[in-house]
C-alpha cells in the first residue's frame, strides 16, 4: 500500500450516507451522499441549522457512529471506529467530577493503557498553554465553564492526534468567553498544525475560524456549498468588522435562509 | 434621678454574643442535647409526680439501671445485650451485604440489558408492592429458628432500595461521558469501571443508606416471629414478663446500633462520593 508521505492524514469522504430508523419504524435520512476531502492542517467549519446532521457527520468521522453507506477514511485507515489519530471535543466539557483536571486530561492515555507517567509532562505543558497552570489538581466543579472546556481541549490534545474534531464546543459559553476561546483555538491550531473540523451554528464563528466553511442543509443533510474563506492569518477579532468578513457571513446566511429556517 | 443605663461589661457581652453565635452555628451540639435533657426531666417529672405506674412508663433511672445491667453482662450472658446484640448485628450485616450486593449487580444488569429488564420488571414491581415483612412467617417455617431466616428477610428488605437506586444511577450517567470513553477506544468493561460505576455511586449510596436501616428492621421482625436469640426476641421476652424498663433499654440499644450502621454507610459514601454537591439524589425505599 502506497502511503502519501506529504499528506498522511487527509480525511476523504465519498458518497457517505446515514439513515436511522425512527421509533415508529420510519426510515430517516440524516445524511445523503456527502463527498469531500479535508487536507492535512486545514481548519474546516461545518455550519447549518439544527437537525442538519452536522453533529452526526462529526460523530461518524470520530468513529462514534457507523455510516450507513459510502466510504470515509483518514489517511489510509477506514473510519470504522475511534482511533488515537483523532481527538474529540464535545459540546459539554464532560470532565469526570471525581477526577482532578490532570487525571481527566490523562484519561485517554489511561484507557489506551499507555504509560501515563510519560504523558504527565506533556499534559502539564498543554495545561500551561491554555492558561490552566496551577489548576491541575483542582476538580472540575472548581473551574469556570471556559476553563472546563479548555481542559477538555487539552484532554483531546494529550496524545497529539493529527485531527481534532470539535462539536459546538463553545455553544454553552457566554459571548466574551466564546471569542476568547476562538482565539485560543486558532493559537493552538497554528502552533500544532492540526487538522480541525469544527461544528458550529454561529456563522460569525465559522467565518472567523475556518479555511473553508461547509454549509449544510437539513433533511436529508447535504453540503449546499463549500466556501473558501480567504481572510488573512493570523486573524484578530477586529477582522469581524471588515467588509470581506461581512460578505462571507451574509453569503452563508443567504444560503441557509434559502434552504429553510435557521434555528 | 439616676438615668444611667447599666451596660454589661465589654468582656461579658462579647462572651454572650460568642455563645449565641456558637448556638446558631452548631444547633446540633447545643439545642439538640438541650431538648434531650428537657425530655428526660419531663419524663422524670411525669413518672414521679403524675402517678404513672412503672409498668406503663418506668422512670428514666430504672431504664438506665436496666441498660447498665444489660451492657455490663458478659458476651455469653443470655440476659445481656452483647450476646443478643451480636446476633442481631450479625443477621443485619449479613442481610445487608447479601441483599445490597445482589441489588447492585442485578440493578446494573437490568439497566444495561433492556431485554432483561423487560423480562424481570413485572416480577420486581409486584414483589416490591408486597409488604416484605409479611414473608417472615413463611421464611421461618422454611429455615427454622436459626439465623438463616432472619438473614434472608433482612436481605430481601435491603435488596429493593439498592436495586431501584442502582438502576436509576446507571441511567443517570451522562451519555457524553460514555462517548468520551468510546472515542478513546475504551472496552465495555473500561467504560463500566471508569465512567458508569463511579457516576452511579451517588444513587447506589442513597439506596445503601435506606438498606442499612431496613436490614436491621428485617432482622428484628424475623426475631419477633420466632427466635432463640437476638434483640428482637429479648424484647419479646421482657414484654411477656411485663419488664418495661429493660424494654426501653433494648430500644436504646437498637437505636444506637441502627445509628452506627447508618453512620458507617455515610462515612464510606463520603469517601467515594466526595465530589457530589449536596443536592444529590434522594433515597428511594
Amino acid at each position: 500500500m502506497k502511503k502519501d508521505l506529504f499528506l498522511p492524514y487527509t480525511i476523504s469522504v465519498e458518497h457517505l450516507g446515514k439513515s436511522y430508523r425512527s421509533a415508529d419504524g420510519q426510515a430517516l435520512v440524516a445524511l445523503k451522499d456527502l463527498t469531500f476531502e479535508i487536507q492535512d492542517g486545514e481548519f474546516i467549519c461545518l455550519v447549518g441549522p439544527s437537525g442538519c446532521g452536522k453533529s452526526t457527520l462529526l460523530k461518524i468521522l470520530g468513529g462514534l457512529l457507523k455510516r450507513s453507506s459510502g466510504a470515509a477514511r483518514i489517511g489510509d485507515r477506514s473510519l470504522d471506529g475511534p482511533g488515537p489519530d483523532i481527538g474529540f471535543v464535545f459540546q459539554a466539557p464532560t470532565l469526570l467530577p471525581w477526577r482532578t483536571v490532570l487525571e481527566n486530561v490523562l484519561l485517554p492515555t489511561e484507557i489506551r493503557r499507555l504509560p501515563v507517567a510519560q504523558f504527565r509532562a506533556k499534559a502539564m505543558e498543554l495545561l500551561a498553554m491554555v492558561g490552566l497552570s496551577g489548576f491541575e489538581n483542582r476538580y472540575s466543579s472548581e473551574l469556570s465553564g471556559g476553563m472546563q472546556q479548555r481542559a477538555a481541549i487539552v484532554r483531546a490534545l494529550v496524545q497529539d492526534p493529527p485531527v481534532l474534531l470539535m462539536d459546538e464546543p463553545f455553544g454553552a459559553l457566554d459571548a466574551l468567553t466564546r471569542e476568547q476561546m476562538n482565539l485560543e483555538v486558532l493559537k493552538i491550531w497554528s502552533s500544532t498544525k492540526k487538522t480541525v473540523v469544527f461544528v458550529t451554528h454561529s456563522i460569525a464563528e465559522a467565518v472567523f475560524l475556518a479555511d473553508r466553511v461547509f454549509v449544510m442543509t437539513p433533511r436529508p443533510g447535504k453540503i449546499a456549498e463549500i466556501i473558501n474563506i480567504e481572510l488573512p492569518r493570523p486573524r484578530h477579532l477586529s477582522i469581524i468588522n471588515t467588509e470581506q468578513f461581512g460578505v462571507y457571513a451574509s453569503h452563508i446566511r443567504q444560503l441557509l435562509q434559502a434552504k429553510g429556517d435557521l434555528s | 434621678m439616676n438615668d444611667t443605663v447599666v451596660q454589661p461589661s465589654e468582656p461579658a457581652r462579647s462572651r454572650l454574643s460568642g455563645v449565641v453565635a456558637f448556638v446558631r452555628q452548631r444547633p446540633d451540639l447545643t439545642i439538640s442535647p438541650l431538648i434531650l435533657v428537657l425530655l428526660l426531666a419531663l419524663w422524670q417529672y411525669a413518672t414521679r409526680n403524675l402517678g404513672i405506674p412503672s409498668f406503663i412508663l418506668p422512670p428514666p433511672i430504672e431504664v438506665w439501671d436496666a441498660f447498665v445491667a444489660g451492657v455490663m453482662a458478659g458476651p455469653r450472658d443470655m440476659a445481656g445485650f452483647w450476646y443478643h446484640g451480636g446476633v442481631t448485628i450479625a443477621e443485619s450485616l449479613l442481610g445487608f451485604f447479601i441483599g445490597s450486593g445482589v441489588g447492585v449487580v442485578l440493578g446494573f444488569a437490568l439497566a444495561r440489558w433492556k431485554f432483561l429488564e423487560s423480562v424481570a420488571l413485572p416480577y420486581i414491581i409486584s414483589f416490591q408492592a408486597l409488604p416484605k415483612v409479611a414473608l417472615a412467617p413463611l421464611l421461618i417455617i422454611w429455615f427454622g429458628f436459626g439465623i438463616e431466616g432472619k438473614v434472608l428477610i433482612s436481605a430481601i428488605l435491603s435488596f429493593f432500595p439498592v436495586l431501584v437506586n442502582s438502576m436509576a444511577g446507571y441511567r443517570s450517567v451522562d451519555p457524553t461521558g460514555i462517548d468520551l470513553a468510546r472515542s478513546c477506544n475504551a472496552s465495555e468493561w473500561q467504560i463500566f469501571c471508569k465512567i458508569i460505576l463511579p457516576g452511579s455511586l451517588p444513587f447506589v449510596f442513597a439506596g445503601l443508606n435506606v438498606a442499612s436501616i431496613l436490614a436491621m428492621l428485617g432482622a428484628i421482625v424475623g426475631e419477633f416471629v420466632s427466635a432463640r436469640a437476638g434483640l428482637g426476641s429479648l424484647l419479646l421476652q421482657y414484654q411477656q414478663s411485663m419488664q418495661i424498663a429493660p424494654v426501653f433499654a433494648v430500644l436504646i440499644v437498637l437505636a444506637f446500633v441502627g445509628y452506627a450502621m447508618n453512620i458507617a454507610v455515610r462515612l464510606v459514601e463520603r469517601r467515594y462520593c466526595f465530589w457530589v454537591e449536596r443536592s444529590g439524589p434522594q433515597g428511594e425505599a
